[in-house]
């Protein structure tokens, strides 16, 4: 280890243009920038304070960025009722924690030996992973091929295996894989460490950011999903959360026609449940967003990661 | 080690990519892809023939390029803003862009519900602010000239937050001593955008703008399909190729068109990719491949 040199001269950088502590332009910038701020959130308020207001304040008096008459009429009747809602978080949850496990395991574990120099193969078959970046079937060909011929639809398992290898999130897996030290690697195997050891014991553990990074936006694609579920699955109960929301979005009678309350004479309160089951599919990204935030960041500052 | 992923692109990806042959087939279910009776170009010529090619594909490319326009001048603009306090409160301008990239990570069946609760011809916020106004409100979801421009605040909304993130590790990037050159030399702050920050960025906006026309064949099915409500009337504006292609497979049942649709869209966003790259490759930077 080299002893501690002084700090880069460059660290106190010299002031810009003369900027005084406090000065008109720079307060100008920051209204302009959280009256931005604001518009970018000001839906999430909205909504979250309709879910907690009474139906009758907002069929009087419209929305408004604080609840109106508080009640929590519209979560009692959406988690009071133990049928769908419950069951489409089950399917989403159940979903997104396999989906991301299995994703983030067979990719990393192709993105493995894509980025070994020592591997033959390693050209052809990265150009056969980047191919499908390129050139798809589209959509009827997949549709036939699910429905006809793997007979996927009404299982979950269709909620799963289309998604669970993205080329673009493999190849920037195989990318960060190959910037790693190889002495390391080598000297396990001069040790007598086998592949599996390798990837698991070294590779794997060094990799986290990348894999933290890469998983996240996986989870996201999983939870975030109503595609899939459009597609191909009619059963309501494997109906993921995003679904769910999609049917009561579309069929404002769909939350009653599928309650346990159907057919008694309790009015239901279409609007506010409309806005609690957004906000309970909302709820858990939100919450982790402030924590998984700079990961996204990060990956997106530094690969460009697109979806 | 990799066959587990290697198998799951044979059967997800490859295996369509086989199905296109559909495009040039009267598909029967009972006869499977295989034995379904060729029809050569047939499928093509109902598409073409009936003008909705036509509707689609405009619609496609001009709202794309709409949402990349939008995107760009924006994502550069707040940028540029959120670089001029980054240095004074870091804090703050942390705050600024989490609010920003939030609705990134919000899917579009959320986004179609915030949209009723603004759009909703009764009980939406916008009418509301209308009829105190005195106004009598718009129709919106049958009201298909305004969509356009719905889609696109929709669309920078959702996604310019991610473009900011883009821009702004960019202007970062920027090697401080341009600006203390040009401070010395006695350059305001707008003269030091203009003539340093801006200039700087110009090759990392050529690629984004590139990769982004590169898909311009590609629309975002989730914004067209669910934002809209799917509503009829708004077909002449914001009926696209991925929409049209879901209606002719799912509630039309014309799979032979459908299928020529999907072809149509792959063959040419092929060529737009490959172009696209080789443009990016002749500038001397990193391509996609």
């Amino acid at each position: 280890m080299v002893t501690e040199t002084a700090p880069p001269a460059k660290a106190h950088r010299p002031a810009r243009h003369s900027p005084p502590a406090f000065n008109l332009r720079r307060l100008a910038i920051h209204c302009g920038l959280a009256i931005v701020a604001l518009g970018f959130v000001t839906p999430l308020i909205i909504v979250l304070s309709a879910s907690f207001s009474s139906e009758s304040a907002i069929t009087d008096n419209g929305y408004s960025p604080l609840p109106q008459r508080f009640s929590a009429t519209a979560y009692r009747y959406v988690l009071g009722d133990p049928g769908k809602i419950v069951q489409a978080y089950g399917v989403s949850i159940l979903v997104t924690v396999t989906g991301t496990i299995v994703s983030l395991t067979i990719m990393s574990m192709l993105a493995y030996t894509l980025s070994r120099n020592d591997y033959r193969l390693r050209r052809p078959l990265s150009f056969y992973v980047l191919f499908t970046m390129i050139f798809n079937g589209g959509l009827v060909p997949t549709y036939i091929l699910i429905t006809q011929y793997l007979h996927l639809q009404n299982t979950l398992l269709v909620l799963v295996l289309p998604y669970v290898v993205t080329p673009w999130y493999l190849l920037l897996l195989r990318t960060y894989f190959s910037q790693l030290p190889k002495d390391i690697m080598d000297a396990a195997r001069i040790d007598g460490a086998g592949e599996w050891r390798v990837f698991t014991g070294i590779v794997l553990p060094l990799s986290k950011p990348a894999l933290a990074t890469v998983g996240l936006f996986v989870m996201l694609l999983y939870w975030n999903d109503w595609w899939l579920g459009l597609l191909y699955i009619t059963d309501d109960r494997l109906a993921p959360l995003q679904l769910y929301l999609y049917r009561i979005l579309t069929n404002i009678d769909y939350a009653a026609s599928n309650s346990q309350l159907a057919g008694t004479t309790i009015a239901i309160p279409i609007q506010t449940v409309r806005m609690a089951v957004a906000v309970l599919a909302i709820g858990p990204i939100v919450a982790a967003f402030f924590f998984i935030q700079r990961f996204l960041i990060r990956g997106i500052a530094l690969g460009g990661l697109k979806d | 080690m990799g066959a587990p992923a290697l198998v799951a692109l044979l059967v997800f990806n490859y295996l369509p990519m086989a199905g296109i042959i559909l495009a040039f087939k009267s598909y029967d279910t009972y006869d499977g892809v295989l034995h379904s009776p060729w029809v050569g170009l047939q499928n093509f010529h109902f598409l073409f023939s009936s003008g909705d090619a036509l509707r689609v594909t405009r619609n496609t490319v001009v709202m794309n390029t709409l949402f990349i326009a939008a995107n760009l001048v924006i994502s550069i603009g707040l940028a540029l803003l959120l670089n001029e306090v980054r240095d004074r409160a870091p804090w703050l301008s942390k705050l600024y862009q989490s609010a920003m990239f939030l609705p990134f990570v919000l899917s579009y069946v959320v986004i179609t519900n915030f949209a009723l609760t603004f759009l909703n011809a009764d009980t939406g916020i916008v009418n509301h602010l209308l009829h105190n106004f005195g106004s009598s409100g718009v129709d919106w979801y049958n009201a298909p000239n305004w969509w356009p421009l719905i889609l696109t605040v929709v669309e920078v909304w959702k996604g310019v937050g991610f473009w900011v993130i883009v821009y702004l590790a960019g202007i970062i990037s920027i090697s401080p001593e341009y600006y203390e050159a040009a401070a010395i030399d006695g350059a305001s702050r707008w003269q030091q955008i203009r003539q340093i920050t801006l200039p700087l960025l110009v090759p990392l906006i050529v690629i984004n703008v590139l990769l982004s026309l590169s898909h311009i064949f590609n629309a975002d099915f989730g914004l067209f399909f669910q934002v809209t409500q799917n509503s009829t009337t708004l077909y002449p504006t914001t009926d696209v190729i991925d929409t049209y292609v879901y209606r002719s497979l799912t509630s039309i049942g014309d799979v032979g068109m459908a299928a020529a649709a999907g072809l149509y869209q792959s063959f040419v966003g092929f060529v737009l990719v490959v172009t696209a790259n080789w443009l990016v490759r002749r500038r001397g930077t990193d391509a996609l491949f």
